[in-house]
């Protein structure tokens, strides 16, 4: 027999991804690339007001067009098409997929055609006119909760539709109950209090690849089949099913290769409903591509939550008690998770911080805009750039050291696992370790130095910290209302090849490398001898998605289990064949063998092919090697880190420029490096998008004015320094591999950290909050002192 | 009506299309060369970027009949058959793409930028993607692939 190689150890690795050469050669398969015999194409025309009761739909024009199959009004959909469901446990208002009466969002559908082209579909979209009794643009969200200027829907008075929540020291866990004496007598003491009004505004999420959908509806099957550009095609599948009265069985998701998702991608919209209601009806496949223009419209914004904090401390920086007051512009309806988003900003408002009392309420305001729903970090980053951006000012009010402020409060290693005021148990973690970290590697008291040399030198630089916490691995199925688990079927085929399924649904996060990884340490195979397999509700048999940065900590748990049953079974068979105990087997270098005699064993193949012809079967032993394994984790995990950002601001034009961004963040034990740093990558580049360049904006009328990326700005490459990475590793004990879920990171401590900078560089105007994005006039208004 | 000869990826293909057709579309629906991506409908994202006469060109932005009797090449041409061009490999060494769909346009601009510039700085790579978004990778890595195609290529 030759010799086999050593294989060396691929978990931890900078193992290059096995996604790459599809994508880099033009070869992976996007929703627009399918092509369906007989398919034809659908376009939607969209409202083009804000506000408005619908007097008449004229399809006339467009119905008579060549090449048009078919044109659908809202009342027409509605015969078939039920109102879009929701998740969360809260009131919500009737959301027709196609608008019955009012409109009530720019871009909100109104009539759908089916046409031969995509081309004709659009002309004809286009010839599509509407008479509206036009009513008043909502827009304002502090004055929309007043009722002004129009109510939205008829049973939320003042466009309310969450009032107060509180949560937090003393609330009942059923919120009924508030006893504010802790939280009163927090404030009672301090000797400095800091207030201040911030807006987390909102946000596009942009995912390069537009939302898509093909549906084909098989009569003589009663078979649904749904290609979408979606991050949880199990979630999918049950929406649709559920919506046409199928069944689970009856309706097939697929999600192909998938162009980003930033969490805008996990629900099921109004566009997937109502392309696959036509397809059944229709009894064609259909296709619906989104157009950049409609996406700013169409996809949920994500952010979007003004927050009032008061922060009461001790002269010496102690936090004696917090009070986070949130009010989330929630757009025109709720969506999937939308009304549980700023749920996570308070879960995660105790922060890194040991805080004694706390106090947030939440409420949440409908408003004549896009729904807003998750995106990257979901009501953590809000709450990260809340409490940071508040520390921030506490530091600059006692003059301290940003640092110290932060380290003054920490909750402490010893502390874990540690029951916040919120409710959270943080898992584990070691935040002076991090912040130790990023001030070396910032070189933190020279960075200070050269910050005073540059200001004495006239120039506006400054500098700005922020530590974070998130809440991610979600998790568990208490608190997630699809399910907190994941799942995984591990195969060893007759040949001793792999195949693996996973119900996490990557867009970018390289599973199939990253879980290759962990199966080729688990069997001592080669890496190129496993497949996993993903996105196809009928090969990937169970599943819930891909958000909350839990493919690793979920999925990959889930795998690692489903791997470990195949495992002990092939491990008994070999013993069989080795007439050895199954104890003393190890799998290495594609090898079974009892441990210290390498030679002694058989090949993974031989093992293989015996356990699927097993003569004789060993006793206790059915054939076959294939296991399957569902892991529920038994708590969130809680990643964390500190971002430190060197900014300077042009005095004569305000143009900031973002020098340096430091960041250390700990995941706890990484897969692969390579793939982790790419996430943080993307995820500081949205951060600071955020803070410097990016907001979805609407004019008095509700009409948005950033729906092109000529208005929207997402962040370029010549907009970003080279970002300084580096880690620290604290474990999670909540999953076998302590891996905690980096993908939202990035997000959360660099947009506090880029405006407390240029607040720092400004701070001799006499400023202490500068509200994002750092748009150059407002910094220009600020050093020629028209705003402070 | 309008009759288009186009050379695409070394093999000249004809054939009639609608005069509004997107050179984008034309590749995509009529050649099934669906490497090509569309991103955005303001030509500001270049996920649509593919070569005309070997210089870069958003195919958003030119209808077929402009590249009537013009040699295209699109991702799909890119490799010498089993050998990769060196940005596709840098691109698959450094890591620099996550969901990929960006990144067909992202190469394809980049051939131009190295044709261009066989040796550029960082701060020239940076602005040589100007007309690229991506949304993954916060560009670290890309500019890292430019780098190693410049210096392995």
């Amino acid at each position: 027999m030759a010799e086999s190689p050593m294989l060396p150890k691929m978990v931890g690795q900078r193992v290059k991804r096995r996604e790459d050469p599809r994508l880099i050669q033009g070869q992976g398969t996007y929703v627009d690339d399918l092509k369906i015999v007989g398919m034809e194409h659908v376009a939607f025309a969209r409202s083009d007001i804000a506000h408005g009761r619908i007097k008449s739909v004229d399809t006339s024009v467009a119905e008579a067009m060549d090449g048009v199959t078919a044109v659908f009004t809202g009342a027409q959909i509605a015969e078939f098409v039920k109102p879009v469901p929701i998740i969360t446990p809260f009131p919500s208002p009737d959301h027709r997929a196609v608008v019955v009466d009012t409109v009530r969002y720019v871009g909100e559908p109104v009539a759908v055609v089916v046409a031969t082209n995509r081309y004709i579909a659009k002309d004809a979209a286009d010839a599509i006119t509407v008479d509206y009794e036009m009513l008043p643009a909502v827009v304002d969200t502090e004055k929309a909760m007043t009722g002004q200027p129009a109510q939205l829907h008829k049973d939320f008075e003042n466009n309310l539709s969450v009032a107060l929540l509180p949560s937090g020291t003393g609330v009942s866990p059923d919120g009924q109950t508030v006893d504010d004496t802790a939280l009163d007598q927090a404030f009672a003491d301090a000797e400095v209090v800091v207030s201040q009004r911030m807006v987390n505004h909102r946000l596009a999420p942009s995912a390069m690849e537009p939302r898509g959908t093909v549906a084909h509806y098989e009569p003589g099957h009663n078979k649904m089949t749904i290609w979408s550009s979606n991050q949880a095609p199990h979630l999918l599948r049950g929406a649709i099913a559920s919506m046409f009265g199928m069944g689970e069985d009856q309706v097939r998701a697929i999600a192909p290769e998938v162009g980003g998702g930033f969490g805008a991608k996990v629900q099921a919209y109004a566009e997937d409903y109502v392309v696959a209601g036509l397809s059944k009806k229709l009894g064609i496949a259909l296709k619906w591509t989104e157009d950049r223009s409609e996406a700013f419209l169409a996809t949920t914004h994500g952010r979007g939550i003004i927050g009032y904090i008061d922060i009461a401390a001790t002269n010496t920086g102690k936090v004696l008690g917090m009070k986070l007051r949130l009010i989330a512009d929630i757009g025109a309806y709720n969506t999937l998770f939308t009304a549980a988003i700023p749920t996570f900003t308070t879960l995660m408002a105790n922060a890194t911080y040991d805080i004694p009392a706390i106090r947030t309420t939440i409420t949440e305001v409908f408003t004549n805009k896009t729904p807003t729903d998750a995106y990257r970090g979901a009501g953590r980053p809000e709450a990260t750039y809340f409490v940071e951006r508040g520390l921030d000012m506490l530091a600059r009010k006692l003059a301290m050291d940003p640092a110290e402020v932060r380290r003054r409060n920490f909750i402490q290693p010893n502390q874990f696992p540690y029951t916040t005021q919120m409710g959270a148990v943080y898992d584990s973690g070691d935040y002076a370790a991090a912040l130790d970290l990023a001030l070396q590697n910032a070189g933190w008291d020279k960075l200070k130095a050269e910050r005073d040399q540059a200001q004495a030198e006239g120039r506006l630089v400054g500098i700005g910290l922020s530590m974070y916490v998130e809440v991610c691995g979600l998790g568990p199925s208490a608190v997630l209302p699809t399910g907190g688990w994941e799942h995984s079927q591990v195969t060893i085929e007759r040949d001793g090849r792999i195949n693996a399924t996973t119900g996490a649904s990557p867009h970018g996060q390289g599973n199939e490398t990253t879980f290759g990884q962990m199966l080729a340490d688990q069997f001592g195979v080669p890496l190129d001898h496993i497949t996993i397999h993903h996105g196809d509700t009928a090969i990937a048999k169970q599943g819930i998605g891909t958000f909350g940065s839990r493919s690793q900590a979920v999925g990959g748990a889930a795998l690692h289990l489903a791997g470990g049953k195949v495992r002990k079974k092939m491990a008994k068979f070999a013993a069989a064949l080795l007439e050895a105990h199954e104890d003393d087997l190890v799998f290495e270098n594609g090898r079974i063998s009892v441990k210290g005699a390498p030679d002694s064993g058989k090949s993974f193949e031989e093992v293989a092919a015996y356990a699927y012809v097993p003569v004789p079967l060993p006793e206790g032993l059915e054939p076959g090697l294939s296991e399957e394994a569902f892991f529920e984790p038994s708590n969130n995990t809680y990643p964390f880190g500190c971002h430190i950002a060197l900014i300077e601001i042009d005095r004569d034009t305000g143009e900031p420029t973002l020098r340096r961004l430091i960041a250390v963040d700990d995941a706890g034990n990484l897969i692969n490096p390579l793939i982790v740093e790419g996430q943080i990558h993307g995820g500081l580049a949205q951060g600071v998008g955020q803070a410097m360049i990016e907001e979805v904006q609407y004019g008095d009328d509700g009409q948005p004015l950033t729906s092109t990326f000529m208005d929207y700005a997402i962040p370029r490459a010549a907009d970003l320094p080279r970002f300084e990475l580096d880690n620290t590793v604290t474990p999670t004990p909540v999953n076998p591999l302590g891996a905690k879920g980096v993908g939202e990171a990035g997000t959360l401590g660099s947009t506090p950290c880029v405006v407390s900078a240029a607040v720092d560089a400004l701070s001799q105007f006499g400023v202490t909050h500068i509200d994002m994005m750092l748009r150059p006039e407002k910094l220009w208004q600020i050093i020629n002192g028209g705003q402070s | 009506m309008a009759q288009v000869s186009i050379t695409v990826n070394g093999k000249q293909r004809s054939s009639e299309v609608e005069p509004r057709t997107l050179l984008v579309h034309f590749l995509r629906e009529q050649l099934n060369l669906t490497g090509t991506h569309v991103g955005c409908d303001t030509s500001q994202c270049g996920a649509c970027t593919v070569l005309i006469d070997g210089r870069s060109a958003k195919a958003c932005t030119v209808f077929a009949v402009q590249a009537d009797g013009s040699e295209v090449t699109t991702i799909e041409g890119l490799a010498e058959g089993e050998q990769l061009h060196p940005l596709q490999t840098g691109f698959w060494e450094e890591h620099g793409l996550q969901c990929g769909y960006c990144t067909p346009g992202m190469i394809m601009s980049c051939v131009n930028l190295l044709n261009d510039n066989p040796k550029p700085s960082e701060q020239e790579i940076r602005e040589g993607l100007d007309g690229n978004l991506c949304r993954c990778t916060g560009y670290q890595h890309i500019v890292n692939a430019v780098q190693h195609a410049a210096t392995k290529g």
